[in-house]
């Protein structure tokens, strides 16, 4: 029996991997999930799709959705670079980075940073447990002051913010989410998609294996409990026509690269994602108070992104036939004369 | 004429009484900053434009402004345009170093000097021209701000006096230099002309050197190395390139920046055919590269052996996941930060197997400007064809010095994007498997990102033929068999070494890159002065070609030539050749930052084959002044 199909006649089986190789209830198999929900109802072509990785379990994610799309598992906190060389190639791509906590903040913190100034195209996905699973629990730069690993190891240095660190550095679109939160994390995902710049997305994503226990802030009773949304996220994609129910007033209407309309429910008053200064200053208060801001927490939808800065054709430059590429005789010559 | 000068000139013991024609050097002792490299360019090419062949080096320290800089012109009939040890022509400005640049001068070589510093009393074998800087481009030069970058001009208008250049050519040297800066140029044609009025009103050419036109440099052009190579990348083709700035191989990129803002901008858009992206560190640098030439453009980077050490990791994947990269490494000292000024050919051994387990990468190696150029294309054809990165091995005496050559001809033949799958031969393969040998070369078909064909998953870690991830271990021995496969069938194709035989030698040289020049000399000097006569093998490439073989068995012994401490060509021919072979091969060693010089490798090789060789040593290696700078 056929199942649904979305707007460009695909069905939901286009966009899964492979089986995953991670453990029975990680979160990081969730985010595959949604991340198959989201390209599926955004009606996106995989073959149109790039998906890059550094080394970790979520690097190894990558395999597990849209298996008809060009992956690349590159070296440990360097998915950046080879990101930004793909886009350079073909700015036409669609280009989706899986990290990890350790591979971001820690081995990649460098080429993170740089990712984040250029506002490179890319979807940035970090798969955020607060600790390295493929090499059995050790603390990440994102595991929380204090919190204890299965050894009773106590962690005494503070975490790296990622959000904070991203939209200091220059992310135009800047989220945090929990795998368990199907609906935000899917929203959030489309919206994502619908963005032409860096989007920052930090998910906290337990670890079962090594960091779900009592005393972990990354474990699930933890973050379910200290989950602080800053708005309802609901994306509407610009091909869609569909009314959205919240009252005027409480709800902030974004308007995204491509026309779509992001609309951000505000939870409490005098939040505004488009605020830079308002965004860090939540971040740092719910850190203190032990929470999780979550949900969209800053975006700036106009900046040109990097691609634009280099005025680069409109076709890909990998395509770009040899007449394009090789200057002619005179142009040779030229160089020769003024060599003379 | 000063009245020392006279005596100096009736007391030159070992005095040159014959003429010195287009056949000698001119060392240039200047401070780092002073702007002196605008008036040698000028000098430099007006002995171009002589019709005489020339060559120049620069000898810099690792500093901005205010330490010690030697640039060296060599003028030779014969055409010999590698370094020469001798200086016989010596303008000493800077009064740092003036002493001990005229102390370590053989007997019968001419100084101009700055006047205060009266050099003149430190030898009496010498000829000696003061001339009064400061004096002279006060009136030519009315804004003192930017006498002392004029003042250097001047030594130029002594010189062509001195030596007999021709001042009309001297300054369509200065004006290609300036270009269309008119202002700059006749202030600096100013400052020519009082150091010609100085030289004729008040010196009498005492010393045997002379330039005389000849007709040996028609069309010639001068360039340095980096430059080439940009202008071959260009017309490769490349259209990403990611770089981070290193000593001595930022120019390689900067002139590409240059070129492409000229030559690669779409006309009727304004927008450009290729993205240059100076990247976070050499890491990210190879990053990108591998990104980009994973999705199909072709890419470089440039680099040195700091960044070399840096790209390790990503060789290392780029060698495994099959994908294409092309890196200049402009070599210079090392280890760690070294002289990062220095040139040498130190890398070879670190890049052959750059990276852990079992690595091997092709490495080609220009001797000239025009092989930097025909070799950056070839480099971008390998890399594709072969799928695997590709180093280019200059060095800082190829990459940042200006070498004449004969103009670069433009490329012909079309390029090789090597096998990429398109419908036609995903037909003919039927089944597809991305690290599937098919043809029995050990290269696999590859597909990129949005060219409609199959997508495949690329990976650092274990994967079988097609691209699934597997630690089987059957999986993992056929590919690295593969890849060691692929690797032999890269020996048919990469550059061909240039051989000459000669009947009846015993000794067979053997030399790479900028030893090229050291070694055309000494194979001269060795028939010329002792009448020993050699075959040479200049390799273009690793792998190794099978006439390498084929060549060490036609001779008794075999120079190995190199600039590095432990005869690094020599340990990875060992590991191709059998025992026999093995013990032919000898090792000519220089390894002290400047370049490789004729002398050197006569001298060595004649010691070696039991000659007596007088030992000389004009080396500056201890001078203070070379101390001190970061």
């Amino acid at each position: 029996m056929a199942g649904k199909t979305n707007r460009i006649g695909l069905e939901a089986v286009s966009y899964r991997g492979s089986k995953t190789t991670l453990c029975a209830g990680c979160g990081h198999n969730a985010i595959s999930e949604r991340i198959v929900d989201a390209f599926f109802e955004m009606g996106i072509e995989p073959s149109r799709v790039v998906k890059l990785s550094g080394i970790g379990c979520s690097s190894k994610s990558p395999a597990y959705f849209l298996g008809s799309a060009h992956g690349f598992n590159a070296v440990h906190g360097r998915m950046p670079s080879v990101g930004t060389g793909a886009l350079l190639a073909n700015g036409t791509l669609i280009a989706i980075g899986i990290s990890g906590d350790g591979d971001t903040g820690a081995i990649g913190i460098g080429q993170f940073v740089h990712l984040m100034r250029r506002n490179l195209p890319i979807i940035y996905i970090i798969e955020d447990n607060g600790c390295y699973g493929l090499t059995k629990g050790q603390f990440s730069p994102t595991a929380d002051l204090g919190s204890r690993l299965k050894t009773g190891v106590v962690n005494d240095l503070p975490p790296i913010d990622t959000c904070a660190l991203a939209i200091e550095l220059g992310a135009t679109f800047v989220a945090r989410s929990f795998s368990g939160d199907k609906k935000q994390l899917l929203a959030i995902l489309k919206a994502a998609l619908a963005h032409r710049g860096t989007v920052m997305l930090d998910v906290i994503s337990p670890c079962v294996t090594f960091n779900d226990h009592e005393g972990s802030t990354k474990s699930y009773a933890y973050v379910k409990d200290h989950d602080d949304p800053l708005e309802e996220v609901s994306f509407v994609p610009f091909f869609e026509d569909i009314s959205v129910d919240y009252a005027p007033g409480t709800t902030q209407e974004v308007t995204m690269h491509d026309g779509s309309k992001l609309y951000l429910k505000k939870l409490e008053d005098g939040y505004d994602p488009t605020d830079k200064i308002a965004a860090l200053k939540r971040l740092h208060e719910t850190q203190r108070r032990g929470e999780f801001a979550t949900g969209i927490v800053y975006i700036e939808p106009d900046r040109d992104d990097f691609l634009e800065q280099l005025n680069t054709v409109d076709e890909p430059l990998a395509f770009l036939p040899l007449e394009r590429v090789r200057p002619g005789r005179e142009a040779l010559e030229e160089i020769m004369e003024s060599l003379r | 004429m000063l009245p020392t000068d006279l005596t100096v000139q009736e007391n030159r013991a070992h005095g040159r009484a014959e003429r010195v024609v287009n056949d000698f050097s001119i060392q240039v002792a200047t401070v780092n900053g002073s702007g002196s490299q605008t008036a040698n360019m000028v000098l430099l090419r007006s002995i171009l434009l002589m019709g005489v062949p020339v060559s120049g080096k620069n000898m810099f320290p690792s500093n901005i402004a205010g330490l010690p800089t030697w640039y060296t012109i060599r003028a030779s009939t014969r055409g010999y345009i590698g370094r020469k040890k001798e200086v016989d022509f010596l303008v000493a400005m800077n009064p740092e170093t003036a002493k001990e640049d005229v102390l370590t001068l053989d007997p019968g070589a001419a100084v101009v000097y700055d006047e205060p510093l009266k050099l003149n009393a430190l030898r009496t074998d010498l000829v000696f021209y003061p001339v009064p800087f400061d004096k002279l481009v006060g009136p030519v030069c009315p804004d003192a701000k930017l006498r002392r970058l004029v003042r250097n001009m001047i030594y130029d208008g002594v010189l062509a006096k001195l030596l007999g250049i021709d001042m009309a050519l001297m300054e369509k040297a200065l004006s290609r230099q300036f270009g269309k800066k008119g202002k700059a140029v006749a202030l600096n044609q100013g400052a020519l002309k009082a150091g010609w009025d100085y030289a004729e009103a008040k010196l009498a050419k005492q010393d045997p050197f002379a330039i005389e036109p000849m007709n040996e440099t028609a069309g010639k052009i001068l360039i340095e190395g980096n430059a080439a190579a940009a202008i071959g990348c260009m017309m490769a083709g490349v259209t990403v390139v990611a770089w981070y700035p290193i000593t001595p191989s930022s120019s390689l990129c900067e002139s590409l920046i240059g070129y492409m803002k000229k030559y690669r901008v779409d006309k009727a858009t304004g927008k450009a055919t290729f993205a240059i992206v100076q990247a976070e560190d050499e890491i990210a640098s190879l990053g990108m590269v591998i990104g980009a030439s994973w999705a199909g453009a072709r890419a470089m980077t440039a680099t040195s052996g700091p960044g070399i050490s840096l790209m390790s990791e990503f060789s290392g994947l780029a060698y495994y996941a099959e994908t294409p990269a092309v890196i200049f490494d402009v070599q210079r000292v090392g280890p760690s930060t070294g002289l990062p000024t220095r040139t040498a050919q130190g890398d070879l051994l670190t890049i052959a197997f750059l990276s852990h387990g079992d690595t091997k990468h092709i490495m080609i190696m220009p001797s000239s400007v025009e092989e930097c150029y025909t070799m950056a294309q070839e480099a971008f054809d390998l890399a594709e064809q072969f799928q695997t990165p590709v180093f280019v091995m200059l060095d800082l005496d190829l990459g940042m010095n200006n070498w004449m050559s004969s103009a670069f001809t433009y490329p012909t033949t079309p390029i090789n994007r090597g096998k990429r799958l398109n419908a036609e031969t995903l037909k003919t393969l039927g089944e597809w498997g991305r690290y599937k040998d098919v043809d029995g070369d050990g290269i696999p078909y590859r597909s990129v990102p949005g060219d409609g064909m199959p997508a495949y998953f690329t990976r650092g870690s274990g994967h079988n033929a097609k691209a699934q991830y597997s630690e089987r271990p059957n999986d993992y021995v056929e590919n690295v068999d593969r890849l060691a496969r692929k690797f032999e069938t890269a020996r048919a194709f990469v550059p061909k070494p240039a051989i000459d035989l000669r009947a009846g030698a015993d000794i067979g040289l053997l030399g790479f890159g900028t030893s090229h020049w050291a070694i055309t000399e000494s194979r001269d000097q060795l028939r010329e002065e002792t009448d020993v006569s050699t075959s040479y093998y200049r390799l273009r490439a690793y792998p190794f070609t099978d006439d390498l073989a084929t060549f060490i068995d036609a001779h008794d012994r075999i120079y190995v030539i190199e600039q590095n401490r432990d005869a690094q060509l020599l340990q990875l021919m060992r590991l191709d050749l059998s025992p026999d072979r093995q013990k032919k091969l000898r090792s000519v060693l220089h390894y002290d930052g400047l370049p490789l010089d004729a002398r050197t490798v006569t001298d060595s090789v004649l010691a070696q084959e039991g000659f007596e060789v007088a030992k000389k040593d004009t080396e500056r290696v201890s001078r203070s002044g070379m101390t001190g700078g970061e």
